[in-house]
């Protein structure tokens, strides 16, 4: 997604990323990233928060209006878990000898899987 | 949230959790993420009061997803709908997202079709573009630049669109 932002700025296009992968937008480089430190899945706000959306969605706008140069981050005000906010990120693809060995197992029947997609034609291969 | 002392950044790196996550599923060769240290930069053209904006999403119409491709192997191409077609919700239950603590059944938390429609009605922005646009997530650098990317910018072009609000899960 950040290689298509990149995309449209050097085609003279003003763009914003809103997004909760800091890193990964922030490597690529964009001109501007509103950076929302919540589990992947709601960048924009939490379900049935409508406040909280319009803030986030007013930031994003505010970047566009007001960032002067590339790689202008914002980071919204809001934490996901007030009280355990470090629970879900250690839980989030986490490896440890709790999962170890049905992680190897699910690799193994992923790529079983992408092996006879190919065969099949199926897949991109 | 109480100030506090840490031996590590606070905000998950994605990039090192997903080399060990993929490394302990026999995936010895780390992924190369995209890394430039140039960035461009484009300035608004016009006052964002008389902007039309576009929004780009990574999830899709689950019509548009062939359900027996096994994942990582999709054949998902980048597409423009209604934006009034996608109120109903979008299906992304194939992208990688925190599904165990939280879930996107409210649109608005990652295409904020309906909060861009009343900074419309509010004249904080021009309007919202009738169609919003989808790009696959794509691990492919070379599929995203040659041809997702100039797709959507031609989707973009043709809806003459003055700024863009790009959200991936």
């Amino acid at each position: 997604m950040s290689l298509v932002a990149r995309h449209l700025e050097e085609a003279g296009l003003p763009t914003v990323v809103v997004g909760s992968a800091r890193d990964i937008v922030e490597e690529c480089g964009v001109s501007r990233f509103v950076f929302t430190d919540f589990p992947l899945g709601n960048p924009t706000g939490k379900p049935g928060d409508v406040e909280m959306q319009t803030t986030i969605t007013g930031m994003a706008l505010d970047l566009l209006e007001r960032a002067w140069q590339p790689r202008t981050t914002a980071q919204t005000p809001f934490v996901w878990d007030a009280d355990c906010n470090d629970d879900w990120r250690q839980h989030f693809m986490k490896v440890d000898d709790s999962n170890r060995t049905a992680l190897a197992a699910a690799g193994d029947e992923r790529r079983a899987a992408q092996a006879t997609a190919k065969a099949e034609g199926t897949g991109r291969g | 949230m109480a100030d506090d002392r840490r031996t590590h950044r606070s905000h998950v790196s994605y990039i090192d959790k997903s080399r060990g996550y993929y490394g302990a599923q026999g995936y010895p060769q780390a992924y190369q993420w995209a890394y430039h240290h140039d960035v461009p930069f484009a300035a608004l053209k016009k006052p964002l009061a008389k902007c039309r904006i576009g929004l780009v999403t990574t999830s899709f119409f689950e019509r548009n997803i062939n359900e027996t491709s096994v994942a990582g192997t999709g054949t998902k191409e980048p597409y423009a709908a209604l934006c009034s077609d996608a109120l109903g919700g979008l299906y992304n239950k194939d992208l990688f997202w925190d599904k165990d603590n939280t879930h996107t059944d409210d649109l608005d938390t990652y295409l904020p079709i309906n909060r861009l429609r009343e900074f419309a009605a509010q004249g904080r922005i021009g309007s919202l573009a009738d169609r919003f646009y989808g790009v696959p997530t794509d691990y492919s650098h070379r599929r995203t630049t040659r041809r997702d990317a100039p797709q959507i910018l031609e989707f973009a072009q043709q809806d003459e669109l003055d700024a863009v609000v790009l959200v991936p899960l």
